[in-house]
């Protein structure tokens, strides 16, 4: 059975903020994996990486990561890329008040 | 309290502004990020999962309030409100901007913080035991011994590029709170013939090749500690690998070589270099250093109101059973203010929490704070009368769970909630198991149980320790959590025994409770804790126990 083709988007962290970004289709960067490209030609992706590392004024340690699509949706492969998408767990970043004060 | 003089804070000064014109070229592109990495690492500047973090070192786990509260506005002007802390007695801040980050070791530089060396493979910050100048069953001070090993390691021209991170812990006490014997160095005070000394340990390390040190030395009189440390670092610069990073620990370089050739090595070294390091002189910078430990007077205290709280008030009594600990000045006591309330992030604190610990002890507690390697801080001079007053305050900023060495006592790394290098997370299974068994009310029952949790094998939440060690793994994109059982970082240090196949997420927090029921089932009695009916019966029935569910399904 043929290997299904991979998609795959390239992402790393903004130079500035370290936040993390993924390149577009217009070869900017997007802080909303939504608005990501998705290649589904390994050597596109390839080619779009070798651009994204020449922007090193711009953003750290670029890589591809894989990605599943729907019909309205881009999807992370893998949980990492999840995390790196969503942020820290809820429960890791609520109760970060005292639940009472004086 | 120890001030660093002028020599540290021009040092310093010259650091900062060097770091501030690198990461002005970084931005305006006159460096690339291969050039600009090493130096932001020897900085303490992290590129994390989603965002730069910075580790601040503080030196031996002590601050005082002024350096609390300059932690508590550095976490709230650059970053986010809360800084974590961490099993090595630093502090990270998990959001800074790369822009902002020359003005946060400026600030910081103000109250002698700073970021040198918590990366690299250099000397890290020496550790030590937490209760420190206050514990009732300590020989001395050992904190005037890690400023002394603080200012030869820092800055140590031939220990900046060794084969990889060296990691040195200290304790003045025979009961073991600093796991002195999984650290690259371990220095265990003893006396011998009335004179004070150390018990050398080397070769302890955790990561993925797990092991305990071995004494190189049984005892080492204070005047030779630091032509002895620079043997052993020395002998490790030369013998260590450098082909392979992982087998580039101190540990591996002892494993390979023995501890009988590690010995002759470093006492041949140490004989060619003891005469370099004048002994008059070590004395005199270490009577100048421990004078700025003279321990805080402590006046007799009526300790009425105490004994009055405890009688009175349930919820004070728990909390004093727990989290205080024995002084040795009568009338006193130690603090643990846990970091761990059910369902929070361990180790990690709001500014207005920092604030808050910086008052009090101010008010109740000599100025003095510590931050312990189990990611809780410490008063650690409380006067007994005081408690009753420190623990409302602590109640008021949700700082007053009483826990400290429980279940929910839990050590956990930043896992894959925030570090790039996790293959799980970790922090939502420390706060899962600690609201869990606060919502089935087993936790006193169960009684002291240390519960250690990693995001991958790199092991920074000391797993391998744990009485009951969790280790989040990527088994096929799934994440996978191994249990070992039986560690022990204390004096008998012990490294936990693999139990079999992981559990998912959603199976870990049961499996927990099963070892757990399984021990209340088995223990002789309530004085009988977890480690001890584990050494007692072994792993058998609670590998049963963890088990026994699968099989059943099973069949
Ligand atoms: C989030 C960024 C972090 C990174 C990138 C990181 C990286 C590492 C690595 C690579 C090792 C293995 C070293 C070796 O075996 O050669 C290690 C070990 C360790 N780290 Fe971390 N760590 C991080 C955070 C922490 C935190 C938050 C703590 C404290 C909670 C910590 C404390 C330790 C300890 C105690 C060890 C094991 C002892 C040893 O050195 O063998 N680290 N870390
Ligand atoms: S143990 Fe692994 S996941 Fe946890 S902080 Fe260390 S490197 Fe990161």
């Amino acid at each position: 059975m043929a290997r299904p083709i991979p998609l795959q988007v390239v992402t790393a962290n903004a130079l500035v903020s370290g936040r993390v970004v993924w390149l577009t289709a217009r070869g900017g960067w997007t802080a909303c994996m939504a608005e990501a490209a998705v290649f589904d030609d390994p050597a596109q992706a390839k080619d779009a990486l070798c651009r994204a590392e020449m922007q090193s004024d711009r953003v750290v340690g670029p890589y591809l990561a894989r990605v599943r699509q729907s019909a309205d949706s881009t999807e992370p492969a893998h949980f990492r890329e999840a995390f790196r998408r969503d942020g820290p767990s809820a429960a890791a970043r609520i109760p970060r008040q005292p639940p009472e004060t004086d | 309290m120890y001030r660093h003089d002028s020599f540290d804070a021009a040092f310093l000064a010259e650091r900062n502004r060097q770091f501030r014109d690198q990461v002005a070229r970084r931005l305006d592109g006159s460096l690339t990020e291969e050039e600009f990495r090493p130096l932001r690492l020897m900085n303490g500047l992290y590129l994390q999962l989603h965002a730069y973090m910075l580790r601040v070192a503080i030196p031996y786990g002590t601050l005082n309030p002024a350096q609390m509260r300059k932690l508590a506005e550095v976490a709230e002007r650059w970053d986010r409100g809360y800084g974590h802390f961490t099993t090595r007695q630093n502090i990270q801040f998990n959001w800074p901007r790369l822009i902002d980050v020359p003005d946060m070791l400026d600030a910081l530089a103000e109250v002698g913080l700073h970021a040198i060396q918590t990366s690299g493979n250099t000397i890290r910050n020496v550790t030590a035991d937490h209760f420190a100048g206050a514990a009732a069953d300590e020989i001395e001070d050992p904190r005037p011994y890690a400023e002394l090993i603080r200012q030869w390691s820092t800055d140590h021209p031939e220990f900046q590029f060794l084969p990889r991170k060296f990691k040195i812990a200290i304790t003045g006490a025979p009961h073991d709170r600093a796991v002195t014997r999984a650290h690259d160095i371990g220095l265990r005070m003893v006396r011998r013939n009335g004179r004070p000394g150390f018990e050398v340990i080397v070769g302890g390390g955790l990561g993925r090749t797990p092991m305990i040190g071995q004494v190189i030395r049984d005892f080492l009189p204070v005047a030779d500690l630091l032509p002895y440390l620079e043997a052993i670092v020395a002998t490790y610069n030369l013998l260590g690998r450098r082909d392979n990073k992982y087998k580039a620990r101190i540990k591996i370089t002892l494993h390979e070589n023995g501890i009988e050739r590690m010995r002759d090595l470093v006492e041949a070294r140490f004989a060619e270099i003891a005469p370099d390091f004048d002994p008059a002189r070590t004395a005199a910078e270490l009577a100048h250093i421990a004078a700025h430990f003279a321990p805080p007077s402590l006046p007799e205290a009526p300790e009425a109101p105490y004994h009055t709280a405890r009688a009175a008030d349930p919820v004070f009594r728990a909390w004093a059973d727990t989290n205080l600990h024995a002084h040795r000045a009568p009338g006193y006591g130690i603090v643990t203010i846990s970091l761990k309330a059910h369902g929070e992030v361990p180790g990690d604190a709001t500014s207005a929490r920092m604030r808050a610990v910086a008052d009090l002890a101010e008010r109740f507690g000599r100025g003095e704070i510590r931050v312990s390697h189990e990611q809780n801080l410490i008063l650690p001079h409380v006067a007994l009368g005081d408690l009753p007053a420190v623990h409302a305050a602590l109640r008021r900023h949700g700082l007053a769970a009483a826990n400290a060495g429980l279940l929910s006592d839990i050590i956990a790394c930043p896992g894959m909630d925030y570090c790039a290098l996790a293959t799980a997370r970790s922090i939502p299974v420390a706060q899962e198991i600690a609201t869990h068994f606060e919502r089935q009310r087993l936790e006193h029952d169960i009684g002291p149980l240390k519960i250690k949790i990693s995001g991958c094998i790199n092991a920074c939440g000391h797993h391998h320790v744990g009485h009951i060690g969790i280790l989040g793994l990527d088994r096929a994109g799934v994440e996978t959590y191994q249990i070992t059982l039986g560690g022990d970082g204390a004096e008998e240090a012990t490294l936990g025994e693999r139990t079999g196949p992981g559990f998912s997420a959603a199976e870990i927090v049961p499996a927990i409770e099963r070892l757990l029921r399984a021990y209340l089932g088995l223990r002789r009695d309530r004085g009988e804790t977890f480690l001890q009916t584990y050494r007692r019966l072994g792993p058998g029935p609670f590998k049963t126990a963890l088990y026994e569910r699968d099989r059943a399904d099973a069949a």
